[in-house]
């Protein structure tokens, strides 16, 4: 696994380290979405800092597995968008509507806190 | 700055190369950290669709730096043609199962955007994003 997912608390925390090919994200979805039972975590935080590029594919990957997240119960947050990746995701017409997002993971923490 | 970088698309990890290199070459240019991001998405957007709808291909970038400073991305494939590119490139029109977001938001994002494609024979993309 290309992506290191750490348990806190009731949450799941992946940081994302590096560019990661579509297969990289594939498993990642996967892997989190299995891990949401394993652990009966109640929210998940994904950390974007380090992707210079989101593109269609990653938007819409990171978008289903909100969504899959949510219909096993639990809550995303998408942290760490940067401003540039923000700006071209608008300009693309790019959306993540389902997942939360805020700017980094103490913010990330701070909301699922709230809402958990 | 060399005349042109080819990057051939073979597997995944090549999109990341290639925009990799998009961008290396668009900061040697001196573009914005911004318009670097918006090419580095461009160039991945089409690497991509090289690799699901032609399996290979490459990617060519070009700067451009007599008349007026800018870039040339050209995303080249044989792979099966498009046979509508009208409605390739309208917004949520797609072949593949995907949001059908990339080829039409990549030619909002460019300067310029232009498609040769022949069915049975291939694919070819030629983007531009000047400086100013």
């Amino acid at each position: 696994m290309r992506v290191p997912i750490l348990k806190q608390g009731p949450y799941l925390i992946a940081s994302i380290q590096d560019a990661l090919t579509d297969e990289d994200l594939a498993q990642l979805q996967q892997e989190l979405v299995a891990r949401v039972g394993q652990y009966r975590t109640r929210g998940v935080i994904i950390d974007v800092a380090a992707l210079d590029v989101m593109d269609s594919f990653a938007s819409r990957t990171l978008r289903d597995l909100a969504h899959a997240i949510k219909l096993r119960g639990a809550r995303t947050v998408i942290v760490g968008i940067q401003p540039d990746v923000a700006f071209s995701m608008v300009r693309l017409g790019l959306s993540l509507v389902g997942a939360d997002t805020a700017l980094d993971l103490e913010d990330g923490l701070a909301l699922l806190e709230q809402h958990v | 700055m060399a005349a042109e970088t080819r990057v051939p698309i073979r597997q995944g990890g090549d999109i990341i190369t290639a925009r990799q290199a998009g961008r290396a070459v668009a900061a040697q240019l001196g573009f914005s950290s911004a318009d670097q991001t918006l090419i580095a998405t461009a160039i991945s957007e089409m690497a991509r669709n090289i690799l699901m709808y032609a399996r290979c291909g490459e990617i060519i970038l070009r700067p451009e730096q007599e008349h007026r400073p800018g870039i040339t991305i050209i995303a080249a494939d044989e792979g099966p043609g498009i046979p509508d590119i009208q409605r390739a490139l309208q917004n949520g029109y797609s072949t593949s199962g995907s949001l059908g977001l990339g080829l039409p938001g990549t030619k909002r994002i460019m300067d310029e955007f232009s498609i040769v494609s022949e069915v049975g024979k291939g694919t070819i993309v030629t983007m531009k994003k000047w400086k100013y």
